[in-house]
């Protein structure tokens, strides 16, 4: 069983999804039950993949370093090869993927959004499980590359098809902005190959072939890196498509959005842009802190000023990856690990979210908080599940959303020697100001919508009624996971830590940063 | 008497390579074919012709494998006509290019009763000339091949005889290339004053480095600036809309692929075999060029209605894209020229690809708006999900074919490590954004519209010989993008074909 989940343990998961849509391709649309069936079957045979690789990884017993690692000859002609491999950092983001996928196809089972159309609707769900497997399993920047685009198709698709009033442009928006990133993004990778002092894609030996590329060039190249992870985060002031493609997107999609789609800028940073380019990093730290400060204040006020639920919680995803990217700008590996437990806090909490924004959408058919109310009355089960996700989303303790948030302020305290202390404590007291809004506009959106009486247009709205089985069905991994996280969070950071140690201690670990820091200086 | 010819004009056959323009030869035997067909069955003889053309295509294809099974470099006439892997490769792409228009061509010209004959023929004759094209190292062979390649698409263009729009494509594109044949003779003919030779080797060390003449730097803008013409590169490109909206469609495709592909064959000789030593002249052109036909192709694409004249902005703009790695031709040496055959290859897939939809779906709409596609997903869902891979691979999103292409191109600009290069890298960035708009626009039509309430919505149908031209298309789209190895495999080869 090793030695298969070695040599094919990625390889299938990834592409798995894909055979599945082409399976469905070849059946006619009006067999639904079967289309469901399928893209079940693949996505659970896929998530039973992911758990046997959690069980391999827990007895290789080597989280810091890449496990089930493949590398074999892709495009020869430009040094990019098929090198896939996970460690302790991409690990829990590739389970959440696994886990987040057939959930999605069990909530959506008898309600799909219109106009309904599931074949297409799940064929495109399983390409979009191609593209983010592939990304957290990618260890060449160009086959990187080429999966961080394969997901913008079909969520541009998801949105455009099956989203609200004004799709169309949340669309194309999302699909822009993220395109232009992209471009840059490339380029930057081209200049990195061409650079370094060999020319190589592979991830693993870049950090040390790029030491040689002079500071100033560095500094460029990240500069790209930082625009095409930057605004797939997003962070301010990229941030705009993001609250346009969520309030749009039909519930799916802004799960997926939220659970996935946005880790893939963060771990762009902590898996790319930062190993490769501690030197440029070190340069930028201060200005992506900044950033992501501005990111938690800004996202917090412009939640405030919200009527509508979903689009509340979009710009609570502003905020919540503000602190992810403060953790990642302090270049401590205590700020990453939080960086990377916020992540995957970040999407059980704000997929939860976004699912039951969608429910009560479903029930209301209005996301509008000022004729909403009463939810504990109407459908009291499913409002005390929204009262304990928006617990876990402003960072009670004993809940996920504590330890992504806290550590990363902690860490802002003492960040990597190379950067100024006093500028990330400032940063530090502005972000823990940002914690007293998110609890502000969480327990103002719970009592708007789940105090208080039914408005009288819903009170005897036979629509309104309780958590479905299909609905339970696909929250409680995601609730027993956030509690279990917040209770236990060594569970992740006991495997997030060798990794981060391990890719990023060399330069940025604030007892050896000097030493390390003083030699590329002195080059 | 015959024997005593040669002593009298003074003039002694060359060897002729038989093997070497068997291609050549046996596309004239099956145009000439075709034509006679015509003479002798009249009539009964219209059923065969596009038949006949497609398997002729596909014989010519033969000794090209023959040749390159071979591997040898022959050359002709003291270096004039040279056969080497870059010229088989394109030749090959002409041919299939070819082939897959004539399958577009089939349904088309036979329901709208055009004459087929002379269609098929004037066709063969000009991929001909591109396949000559490919082997001309020689300034008289390029103009032979370029105007045998032209003039047969005059006629095309306005195949279309009662419908003004197709005669005014016709006249256009008529006067356009005769005007920029006129500026590249007189550039040809300043060269050949100053080398006193016609072929591309001896110009390239008369031209060279040392020779201060300002008439070099005329002779090398005017020729290049006539090619521009051909590739529908900015501020040359105005025949370009109209000629495409006015011609049959399929012509129009053939102009888009094989014509501009052409266009780009004579270029890569003129810069890598002709002006080698003066890249301080032919870059900064070449990157006016690019940045001009990227950036002005794609904004006023921006702004099209007709599905077709989209097309011929879109191919304005990937025209610049083409012409981008030649602009650091110099700098980088032989990787630039690989580019270039990589984008020109999967340009060709996927832009057959994209009007063997159009094609498709104009025979339902009959019309060339871009409304006319609004929900056509309900009603052809094959249709769209094809159109779809064609467009967003125009755009350049992975794993459709078009990534590698534009990867191919950053990949040559960055690499040159100049600011003229990065500059170009960032510019062609932002471009592939802007395109992605236009190309998103018809996606969106097709995918997020409703169909309107008066359209017919039985499902397409759609002819076998379109179904296997789209088959190729998106197989071939596919295959580059997935496995680009399968497109680099080729390529490699032709990197020592010319001297740099």
């Amino acid at each position: 069983m090793g030695e298969f989940l070695n040599d094919w343990g990625l390889s299938i998961p990834t592409f798995l999804p894909i055979i599945g849509a082409a399976v469905m391709l070849l059946i006619p649309k009006d067999r639904e039950q079967l289309h469901k069936l399928i893209a079940l079957a693949t996505t659970v045979v896929v998530a039973v993949f992911g758990l046997l690789l959690l069980i391999q990884f827990i007895d290789n017993d080597n989280y810091g370093a890449l496990n089930f690692v493949v590398d074999k000859g892709w495009i020869d002609v430009i040094d990019s090869r098929y090198i896939m491999g996970v460690d302790g950092i991409s690990l829990p983001l590739m389970l959440l993927t696994m886990l987040i996928v057939p959930l999605c196809v069990i909530y959506s089972w008898n309600h799909f959004p219109e106009p309904h159309n599931p074949k297409a609707f799940l064929m495109l769900l399983l390409i979009l499980e191609t593209g983010m497997i592939g990304t957290f399993a990618a260890q060449d920047l160009i086959l990187f590359f080429v999966f961080f685009e394969v997901v913008l198709l079909p969520m541009y698709f998801m949105i455009g098809v099956w989203g609200g009033e004004n799709r169309r442009y949340a669309a194309i928006k999302f699909f822009l902005f993220t395109l232009f990133g992209s471009a840059l993004m490339l380029v930057s990778f081209l200049a990195l190959y061409f650079l370094a002092d060999a020319s190589t894609f592979d991830m693993r030996l870049l950090p040390e072939a790029a030491a040689g590329i002079a500071k100033s060039s560095q500094v460029w190249v990240f500069g790209g890196m930082f625009l095409g992870f930057g605004i797939k985060v997003p962070m301010f002031p990229f941030h705009t498509w993001l609250p346009d493609a969520h309030t749009e997107a039909p519930t799916v999609g802004s799960v997926i959005l939220a659970a996935v789609l946005l880790k893939l800028g963060t771990y762009g940073f902590v898996r790319i842009a930062i190993p490769i380019l501690p030197e440029a990093a070190a340069e930028w730290a201060p200005f992506i802190g900044l950033l992501a400060v501005i990111g938690i204040i800004y996202g917090a006020l412009g939640c405030l000023a919200q009527r509508d639920l979903k689009r509340l919680v979009a710009f609570s995803s502003v905020a919540h990856m503000g602190f992810v990217m403060l953790g990642i700008a302090t270049l401590t590996d205590f700020g990453i690990n939080a960086a990377v437990f916020g992540m995957v806090a970040h999407g059980l909490i704000t997929g939860m979210l976004f699912f039951l924004a969608g429910s009560v959408k479903e029930r209301y058919h209005t996301l509008d908080m000022s004729r909403l109310g009463g939810l504990l009355v109407q459908a009291p089960r499913m409002g005390w599940i929204l009262g304990f996700c928006a617990m876990a989303s402003l960072g009670l303790p004993g809940l996920a959303g504590f330890w992504g948030e806290f550590p990363a302020i902690l860490a802002s305290y003492n960040p990597a020697a190379v950067l100024a202390e006093e500028t990330f404590r400032s940063y530090m007291v502005i972000a823990a100001l940002g914690t007293v809004l998110a609890a502000g506009y969480l327990l103002w959106m719970l009592q708007k919508t789940a105090f208080g009486t039914p408005r009288e247009e819903f009170a005897n709205d036979p629509h309104v009624h309780d958590a479905t089985v299909s609905e339970y069905m696909a929250w409680a991994p995601l609730i027993i996971l956030i509690l279990v996280l917040g209770v236990y969070p060594h569970l992740l950071f006991g495997a997030t830590d060798p990794a981060v140690v391990n890719s990023l201690s060399e330069c940025l670990d604030s007892s050896t940063s000097g030493a390390c820091f003083d030699a590329a200086a002195g080059k | 008497m015959l024997s005593a010819l040669p002593s009298i004009v003074g003039f002694v056959r060359p060897d002729i390579d038989w093997h070497a323009v068997a291609p050549e030869l046996t596309l004239l035997g099956v145009g000439a074919v075709v034509t006679l067909l015509d003479i002798v069955l009249l009539e009964r003889g219209r059923a065969y012709t596009s038949a006949l053309a497609g398997i002729g295509l596909l014989v010519a294809l033969i000794p090209i494998v023959t040749l390159a099974a071979d591997g040898t470099t022959r050359e002709m006439f003291g270096g004039a006509f040279v056969v080497d892997d870059f010229a088989l490769i394109l030749k090959a792409m002409f041919i299939v290019v070819a082939y897959i228009v004539v399958l577009l061509s089939t349904n088309y010209v036979a329901e709208g009763d055009y004459w087929e004959n002379e269609y098929y023929g004037l066709m063969l004759s000009a991929v001909m000339g591109m396949v000559l094209m490919a082997s001309a190292r020689d300034l008289v062979t390029i103009f032979v091949a370029l105007e045998l390649l032209s003039i047969p698409a005059y006629l095309l263009a306005a195949w279309r005889k009662a419908d003004p729009k197709s005669n005014e494509a016709g006249l256009k594109y008529y006067l356009m290339g005769v005007f920029a044949s006129a500026i590249m003779l007189y550039g040809m003919s300043l060269l050949f004053g100053l080398a006193g030779d016609t072929r591309l080797s001896v110009i390239s060390d008369a031209v060279s480095g040392g020779n201060a003449n300002p008439v070099v730097i005329l002779a090398i803008i005017f020729v290049i600036v006539g090619f521009a013409f051909k590739v529908s590169g900015f501020p040359f490109h105005m025949w370009a809309p109209d000629t495409y909206e006015g011609a049959p469609t399929p012509v129009t495709a053939f102009l888009a692929v094989a014509s501009k592909a052409a266009g780009f064959v004579a270029l890569m000789q003129l810069v890598y075999a002709g002006f080698p030593g003066r890249d301080d002249v032919y870059q900064p052109l070449l990157w006016i060029l690019a940045v001009g036909s990227m950036t002005a192709g794609n904004l006023i694409a921006l702004r099209q209605e007709n599905i077709v004249r989209l097309m011929a902005y879109s191919g304005v703009s990937q025209a610049g894209f083409m012409l981008a790695p030649l602009a650091v031709a110099g700098d980088i040496g032989g990787e630039a020229l690989s580019a270039v055959i990589i984008y020109v290859l999967i340009y060709a897939a996927m832009n057959l690809g994209a009007f063997a939809v159009i094609i498709a779906v104009a025979r339902r709409t009959a019309s060339g708006e871009i409304r006319s596609y609004a929900g056509l997903f309900k009603y052809a869902p094959g249709m769209t999900i094809l159109m779809t891979i064609f467009l967003f691979s125009l755009a350049g999103i992975p794993p459709l074919g078009g990534w590698f292409a534009k990867f191919a191109v950053f990949r040559a600009v960055v690499e040159a490590d100049t600011g003229w290069g990065y500059s170009l890298a960032a510019i062609a960035a932002v471009n592939s954004v802007i395109a992605l708009f236009y190309y998103a626009k018809v996606a969106r039509m097709m995918w997020f519209e409703d169909v309107p309430e008066e359209a017919d919505t039985s499902s397409l149908r759609v002819p076998p010989s379109l179904v296997a031209a789209l088959s190729l298309t998106a197989a071939a789209t596919l295959l580059f993008g997935i496995y680009p190895a399968a497109i680099t495999h080729f390529t490699e080869g032709t990197l020592i074909a010319l001297p740099y």
